[in-house]
């Protein structure tokens, strides 16, 4: 009965959910050509430059690719902390 | 002026010559003149999954060498009238021994004499793949419902949509309904969603292929194979009439089926 349940309402665990999200992710990465490790060193990159204006919160520091309806974006989410001067 | 259509997938072993040879067969059953071309040339398969191996005489490099003539390397399928006509491929050379101008050349002179010329592409996306693509006009992406096939599809879109000229659209092989009904695999809304190209067909992983492969004759020549009819569904989409997709259902699988099973309601 449960195991009835569970399929007519969709299982969490089904596998096929755990493919297409692994593949969503492979996909953004295979499409943009960027490999996880260049992505990693895109947002080190930022980081640095950004920090040069700014004081960031690096722990909240957030680089992704994100698909908007046909387009792909790269979207970042950098939290500041405060507002420093401009480098002397 | 025909068409010519390549069969394409990027991963290996999805599925491209058994659609090949049987979309083939299916539009020569329809009345269509057709042309396969076996362009995976070192592996060659697509002459035995016909059954037409004991009749090759000159290949594919043959012809694009001048060492034969085109209509002295067809080899006619006798049971499709004279509607239907294999090019093998050379199986003691590689991809390198021709060049994609010569697959232009040589396909767009086929496409003076038959309705369709359909390409069996090899794996990969080299040398092989670029042959293979170059003299057609559109291609179709086979995968199976699996992360690795999708994602090699998902390639070979890129790579052609990149040509903007052969206008992909996908079929999907091997899919399994029982498992699709489980959550287990991907089904067909998955795949078009991912893959965000247009659907052309979908077959059923289907005993009958490897019985049919076994004896070299297709599918489609069977009235009980499904997946012989999946391929005669896609041979009238391509011929241009509106065929609806086949609903593939195991029997007594769905909800109701299980309810009246729990039930104890036979029937
Ligand atoms: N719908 C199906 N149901 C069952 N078996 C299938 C189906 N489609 C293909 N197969 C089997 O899968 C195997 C690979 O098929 P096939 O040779 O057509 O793939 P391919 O893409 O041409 O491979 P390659 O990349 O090596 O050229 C074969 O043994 C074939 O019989
Ligand atoms: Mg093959």
């Amino acid at each position: 009965m449960f195991d009835l349940f569970a399929r007519v309402f969709g299982r969490e665990d089904a596998s096929k959910e755990v493919a297409k999200e692994r593949l969503r992710l492979v996909l953004v990465h295979d499409r943009a050509s960027l490999s996880p490790q260049a992505l990693e060193s895109l947002k080190n990159d930022l980081l640095n430059v950004i920090s040069q204006y700014l004081d960031i919160d690096d722990q909240g520091f957030r680089v992704d690719f994100s698909r908007h309806e046909d387009a792909m974006a790269l979207i970042a989410n950098i939290p500041i902390k405060k507002k420093v001067g401009r480098p002397l | 002026m025909g068409e010519a259509i390549v069969i394409t997938s990027g991963k290996g072993g999805v599925g491209k010559t058994t659609t090949t040879a049987n979309i083939g067969a299916g539009l020569a059953q329809a009345g269509q003149r057709v042309a396969l071309i076996d362009a995976d040339i070192g592996l060659r398969n697509l002459d035995v999954v016909m059954g037409l191996e004991n009749r090759i005489v000159y290949d594919l490099v043959d012809v694009v060498e001048g060492f034969a003539k085109l209509k002295n390397a067809l080899i006619k399928d006798k049971r499709f009238n004279e509607n239907l006509y294999l090019l093998p491929a050379a199986q003691t050379r590689d991809k390198t021994a021709v060049s994609p101008e010569q697959m232009r050349d040589l396909v767009s002179s086929m496409k003076e004499e038959f309705d369709f010329v359909l390409i069996d592409c090899p794996a990969g996306i080299e040398q092989g793949f670029k042959n293979a693509v170059a003299g057609s006009d559109r291609a179709v992406v086979v995968a199976t419902p699996e992360v690795s096939s999708v994602r090699d599809a998902d390639r070979i879109i890129g790579l052609l949509e990149a040509e903007e000229k052969h206008h992909p659209s996908l079929i999907v092989n091997r899919i399994r309904p029982s498992m699709v009904k489980k959550g287990d695999m991907m089904d067909i809304n998955d795949m078009i969603e991912i893959l965000a190209i247009e659907l052309l067909g979908v077959v059923p992983d289907d005993e009958f292929i490897v019985v049919s492969t076994n004896r070299g004759e297709p599918a489609v020549l069977n009235t009980q194979s499904q997946a012989g009819q999946a391929y005669r569904n896609i041979a009238r989409r391509l011929m241009g009439e509106n065929v609806p997709m086949m609903k593939l259902e195991d029997d007594n699988q769905g909800f109701i089926g299980r309810l009246r099973k729990m039930m104890g309601i036979k029937g």
